[in-house]
């Protein structure tokens, strides 16, 4: 009885084993992508300096008067991201407050799925959508706007991640403890009143760290504004006139049949870093939010 | 002795849903005074006194039949401002939860939500209810620190001073030291027999010492039904019926 089963201990120690396995499969990917992001970042930066990377305000690589400043692509992902957040974060919250302070049990099962779906749509249907609907429709009210051009891609990109802000924050909203409804209530509050001055600022770290994702969702969103916000690398904040994310330039090169190991290869790999590096810091800043969250409630 | 009733509740009858938590509860509260409502958990106890501030409103599914009035005022019909009774009946919870504001910011809540902006006057009621919780020389150096850095007992005079703070008639505390340690609980204790010459209070306890420690009136609820209520003093040393003797000297609970 009491022996050790030798069989079920192999067992064991075999889909342990496995298991472990697949958690490290992950991890190597990561490293292995990180590994070449920089082996051929390295390369690039042989030929460019790091200065002239950041500082210059044009981006050429392909044309035979070469400059390989990163800001005309920052700019144009900063514009789209801008505009996607103008969108997704005021509708995103009152959803989230709708449906963490106001909604029914039953409206709440109906109506959150609901928006959920919007996350379940293709990027390349939204950049579509951006493309064949969205600005022709605008172009009635904007006449100068360009057939590809930030607004549009902006705004469809920010009704794409509503879902993402508003499942989130409502998340956050949900976890503030009954309690503190009921202490609020019991001293007179109108509803309003609980859901404005005490739900959200008890949720506020974790509806923060739901926007910063977000935010990282927007700048790494590379169909939208690949299909309809231009190719035209541009050091502007119009958003009315083509530009290019650095999302957008990764997928040009990519498509195009530019040889491998020359620098204009290389720089998809430095654009790949620079995206890397922006959306690392934003998780972490936002992962980093919502342990403290959690914190004080648990 | 001549005491004002307060608060009158009448053929009570409450649910959730379909089920029968309190069965036809008749019973008089009265003013500056205070009255236990004791029981062992499931008595209806919680629900009773949520029915006063109609806390249970929040409940869905929640009904109340008879009635409840509150210095002849029905606390059920259409006419009832919720928020104003709300601040009239002031509550005080079982696990302290005071929001994750400032010392100040929580005392302050209750009459800046009633739009109250003049600085000066908010100080005043803040320190003034902060005196009456027995918390003002404990934190009046450091009101604007958080109040969740108190300690369990503070955050709950913390709770009794937000409550004060909107100047009401009568406070219910519903379990209020089922979550603090002895001292913090005599500290609480002490307050509520200062409190009452100016408040009616109305406390839910399941712990018989303390219904015998601080009230002048005890009520014993039993599944729902309303057993026996009194002086304290007669209940505790003549029960009239044989389950409040039972509960007093400890055979279930």
């Amino acid at each position: 009885m009491l022996k050790r089963n030798r069989i079920v201990k192999f067992k064991e120690m075999l889909i342990e084993k496995l298991l472990l396995c697949c958690s490290l499969l992950s991890v190597f990917t990561t490293a292995a992508i990180i590994y070449v992001l920089l082996s051929e970042s390295v390369g690039f930066f042989k030929e460019v300096r790091i200065i002239d990377f950041l500082t210059d305000t044009q981006w050429t690589p392909l044309f035979t008067n070469k400059h390989f400043g990163i800001l005309p692509l920052l700019c144009g992902t900063l514009l789209t991201t801008l505009i996607a957040i103008g969108v997704a974060v005021p509708v995103g919250l009152i959803s989230a407050i709708y449906l963490s302070e106001y909604a029914t049990v039953k409206m709440r099962h109906i109506t959150k799925p609901l928006l959920e779906i919007l996350a379940a749509v293709p990027t390349v249907v939204y950049g579509y959508f951006a493309l064949l609907f969205v600005t022709p429709l605008l172009k009635k009210f904007i006449p100068g706007l360009s057939g590809f051009n930030a607004l549009s891609a902006g705004l469809v990109m920010g009704i794409m991640i509503i879902p993402l802000v508003s499942s989130l924050s409502e998340d956050a909203m949900h976890a503030v403890p009954m309690g503190l409804r009921e202490g609020a209530y019991a001293l007179g509050s109108h509803k309003i009143q609980v859901a404005f001055k005490i739900v959200f600022p008890a949720a506020l770290s974790g509806i923060t760290a739901a926007v910063i994702l977000a935010v990282s969702r927007a700048i790494g969103e590379t169909m939208i504004v690949a299909i309809a916000a231009g190719q035209q690398p541009k050091f502007t904040l119009n958003p009315l006139v083509p530009i290019e994310t650095i999302t957008a330039y990764i997928v040009q090169i990519s498509l195009g049949d530019t040889p491998h190991g020359t620098l204009e290869y290389q720089t998809i790999f430095v654009c790949g870093t620079t995206l890397f590096i922006l959306t690392f810091a934003l998780n972490v800043i936002s992962f980093k939010l919502k342990r403290r969250f959690q914190e004080i409630y648990e | 002795m001549d005491r004002d009733v307060i608060i009158q509740i009448e053929k009570a009858d409450s649910f959730y849903g379909t089920k029968q938590i309190l069965k036809n509860i008749t019973l008089n509260i009265y003013a500056k005074a205070v009255t236990s409502l004791m029981g062992p958990s499931g008595c209806g106890k919680s629900t009773l006194i949520r029915c006063l501030n109609r806390m249970n409103d929040l409940v869905p599914r929640f009904r109340l039949e008879g009635k409840i009035l509150y210095k002849g005022l029905d606390l059920y019909s259409r006419d009832v401002d919720i928020t104003d009774l709300r601040r009239e009946i002031g509550m005080v919870f079982q696990k302290p939860n005071p929001f994750p504001k400032s010392i100040y910011e929580n005392v302050a809540y209750g009459i800046r939500i009633q739009g109250v902006t003049n600085g000066e006057f908010i100080d005043g009621i803040v320190e003034e209810s902060l005196k009456k919780a027995a918390l003002w020389e404990e934190v009046k150096d450091r009101l604007h620190e958080s109040a969740l850095s108190l300690s369990g007992g503070q955050q709950q005079r913390i709770c009794i001073a937000r409550a004060l703070a909107v100047k009401p008639q009568v406070i219910l505390f519903d379990e209020p030291c089922s979550a603090l340690d002895p001292m913090a609980t005599a500290k609480i204790e002490e307050l509520i027999t200062e409190l009452k010459k100016n408040y009616t209070i109305i406390v839910v306890t399941h712990n018989t010492a303390q219904a015998a420690r601080v009230s002048d009136f005890t009520a014993f609820l039993y599944l729902g039904d309303l057993i026996e209520v009194g002086p304290t003093g007669k209940i505790f040393t003549v029960p009239q019926d044989k389950r409040t003797e039972e509960y007093l000297t400890g055979k279930f609970g």
